[in-house]
């Protein structure tokens, strides 16, 4: 019982990475434009198709001439895949969401556009790479450690460190910087922030790149961990990392990395104890209970808004 | 200025499509009457198995390739006409696809669906509109059973879990059995259940320690496996699709798993070993047909396939194969009218009184139930990634 416990409680970790991952893009976004950006589930996919094309670029065009290893490619395409998808998700922003925000539309265009985008990278990749999976190569072999009460892989580590070090980056971008204090700002007053020599669309675009960056990195995570890859693969992540984010107080980076976790652990555990048909009803459940409880979610301040 | 450039662009954009619509479309939808015979293909081509729509496809393209495209009937030449349609691996889309085969296309036979869980809502609506179906992939029984319209190329499931049941018990001395399979889907919901009666009808209640289920789409099955890992099972059954071995098998061996792992007709695509790779040699699933040391016609098959497109054919194509050589006799055996209805009805006779097909999967006979009477195969996965025949197991 113990055993499984622990192993479980691991396995959630791992799981749960990948929600704060996403859900820290999610929140990055609505924290600066209070944009919920439904695409980013979908940038989280492309990321993992561009690490896949960045990996198989260099193991079988490049490897052989260079002699390139499985962890010197990883080490190449991670950053390169991160780069890649950042720029994916400015490109996004640049010919959907600025000239609507030019154009001073309503919040809900703009998020029904997000929906639309999402719905564009998944299908644009069915109609390019078809409908066929693909295998993402093995770039480091994968080692059990084996501890009698539990087991971790190398890969495992690698993931929940890389959540835990996200993290850490992003909330010290925000609150230490100058950078984040811009962020902070646009998102308090944006019409009052131009006035003071603020660049908003440069703060937006960094916005837009350290989230989308951080999905590219979970795409290549997940894809050496689950690495059958489809085009659909980041729609229901995507969508449950957005309530992980809700869960844990959109807008606020520690809500976000705490729900995220506390989604997968819910889902993880509820699997574990009850048959896998009863996992989202009673997980997403248990998240009603605590919006009902803290409709803010969990590290949210209620704003009060005066007429 | 800029709005009407936008618009220009749209209006462009739409003829194209348009166009490009039509031209892949020039086979009007047909009946038999001018000389056409068309026959509907209810596949997968996109979703989540589309490797398996793929190889129907391409085994149905050679057989038109290798008849010329015509086929004898009564002494004349008949035009054969494939109709493809997509179900996208949903059963939704399977009753959809059959209606717009049977009443737009007027297809004389249906092939297809493929996986039980399009198969058998596919098989209620051939059924209940008369039309001639064979299913050359589907194992669960109820595709067939009470469908005297509906047929299909393989065995079945309460013939297959045993098999399994039986191979792993001799092979491995296993004694206690987990299995990890999708509830939300037909096939290996029924099969799972097949095997565990299987199972403890060996070695008594209580044999099958973990019997663990997911969803469809999921992607992590480790609170699962973990399960399954300390119920101390000497084996796990899991009767996926390919797609989900590979995760199923990558993450049980991360999570510490050494025993063998057992696997059932699903997994024999040709696609498996892209997906799963190293991590899945070595194990065995039992099958319709193994094509290393084949010999005779269903060495000629597969020596056709793989020259045309370089590959060697899963069972999904050798049993559309097999499915496509006994609608077409069935057709050719039938008292052809000219209308439409009745032909139906005569064909599906004529498929009901075949003697006995010899096809590349063995030879086989329609029961009372539609269903054939052949062998099944146990397939290793040897070291070099091949499915290598191990053992047949007679009904």
């Amino acid at each position: 019982m113990l055993e499984s416990l622990i192993q479980n409680v691991l396995n959630a970790l791992q799981w749960g990475s990948y929600y704060s991952l996403i859900a820290l893009g999610y929140c990055l976004v609505y924290g600066v434009l209070l944009l919920i950006n439904f695409a980013h589930g979908d940038i989280f996919m492309v990321g993992a198709f561009i690490g896949l094309g960045v990996a198989t670029f260099f193991l079988g065009n490049l490897g052989p001439e260079l002699g390139l290893s499985g962890p010197v490619v990883l080490a190449l395409t991670i950053p390169l895949t991160m780069i890649l998808t950042a720029a994916v998700g400015v490109t996004l922003e640049r010919i959907a969401y600025r000239p609507l925000r030019r154009k001073g539309a309503h919040r809900l265009y703009v998020v029904i556009t997000a929906l639309m985008c999402g719905l564009v990278l998944e299908n644009g990749n069915l109609a390019i790479l078809g409908a066929s999976r693909r295998s993402f190569p093995q770039l480091i072999p994968t080692q059990v450690y084996d501890f009698g009460l539990f087991s971790v892989t190398n890969v495992k580590i690698a993931v929940i460190l890389a959540a835990i070090l996200v993290f850490i980056f992003l909330q010290f971008v925000v609150t230490k910087t100058k950078m984040g204090m811009a962020m902070r700002a646009i998102s308090w007053d944006k019409f009052a922030i131009p006035l003071m020599g603020i660049p908003v669309d440069s703060i937006i675009v960094f916005t837009f790149i350290l989230g989308s960056g951080f999905a590219g990195l979970a795409g290549v995570l997940f894809a050496m961990s689950y690495p059958v890859l489809e085009p659909y693969m980041g729609a229901m992540v995507g969508w449950k990392a957005f309530i992980a984010a809700v869960v844990g107080g959109i807008g606020d980076i520690r809500g976000a990395f705490a729900g995220g976790f506390l989604l997968g652990f819910v889902e993880i555990m509820v699997v574990a104890v009850f048959p896998s048909t009863m996992r989202d009803l009673i997980s997403f459940t248990i998240l009603l209970v605590i919006l009902t409880w803290k409709p803010t979610g969990l590290f949210g301040m209620a704003k009060t808004t005066k007429i | 200025m800029k709005r009407s450039g936008l618009l220009l662009a749209l209006v462009f954009s739409l003829g194209l499509l348009l166009t490009a619509g039509c031209g892949g479309d020039e086979q009007k939808p047909a009946s038999q009457e001018g000389g056409n015979i068309v026959i509907g293909f209810n596949i997968p081509l996109t979703g989540d198995i589309p490797k398996v729509g793929e190889s129907s496809r391409q085994a149905a393209e050679m057989y038109l390739q290798q008849v010329g495209g015509k086929i004898d009937i009564a002494g004349k030449p008949y035009t054969l006409k494939f109709v493809y349609e997509d179900n996208e691996s949903k059963a939704e889309s399977a009753v959809n696809a059959q209606l717009k085969l049977i009443e737009q296309d007027k297809a004389l036979g249906i092939i297809g669906p493929m996986a039980s869980k399009q198969a058998v809502p596919g098989g209620e609506v051939a059924d209940a509109n008369q039309t001639p179906m064979i299913a050359p992939w589907s194992t669960n029984p109820a595709t067939t059973t009470d469908r005297p319209f509906v047929f299909r190329a393989c065995f079945l499931d309460p013939f297959q879990g045993p098999v399994v049941a039986k191979f792993a018990t001799e092979e491995f001395g296993a004694k206690k059995a987990a299995v990890l399979f999708d509830v939300a889907s037909d096939y290996p919901k029924g099969l799972a259940e097949f095997f565990k009666a299987a199972w403890e009808e060996i070695h008594g209640p209580g044999s099958v320690v973990a019997f663990e289920s997911f969803t469809t789409k999921d992607q992590d099955f480790s609170a699962q496996l973990t399960n399954i890992i300390r119920s101390g099972a000497d084996v796990l059954f899991t009767p996926q699709y390919y797609s989900e071995v590979a995760l199923i098998v990558k993450q049980a061996k991360e999570l510490g798993w050494n025993k063998p792992i057992m696997g059932s007709d699903s997994w024999g695509s040709a696609e498996l070993m892209t997906l799963c790779g190293d991590a899945c040699k070595g194990y065995y699933f039992s099958t319709h047909y193994a094509a290393a040391g084949a010999t005779g016609k269903t060495k000629e098959f597969i020596d056709a396939f793989k020259s045309k497109y370089g590959y060697v054919p899963d069972d999904v194509a050798a049993l559309t194969w097999d499915a496509l050589g006994m609608m077409v006799q069935a057709i050719q055996n039938a008292p052809l009218t000219g209308n439409l209805a009745q032909d139906r009805v005569a064909v599906k006779d004529a498929l009901a009184a075949i003697p006995s097909y010899d096809g590349i999967t063995g030879s086989m006979k329609f029961d009372p139930q539609g269903d054939p009477v052949k062998s099944a195969v146990i397939v290793k996965i040897n070291d070099a990634g091949e499915f290598e025949f191990f053992k047949s197991v007679a009904p």
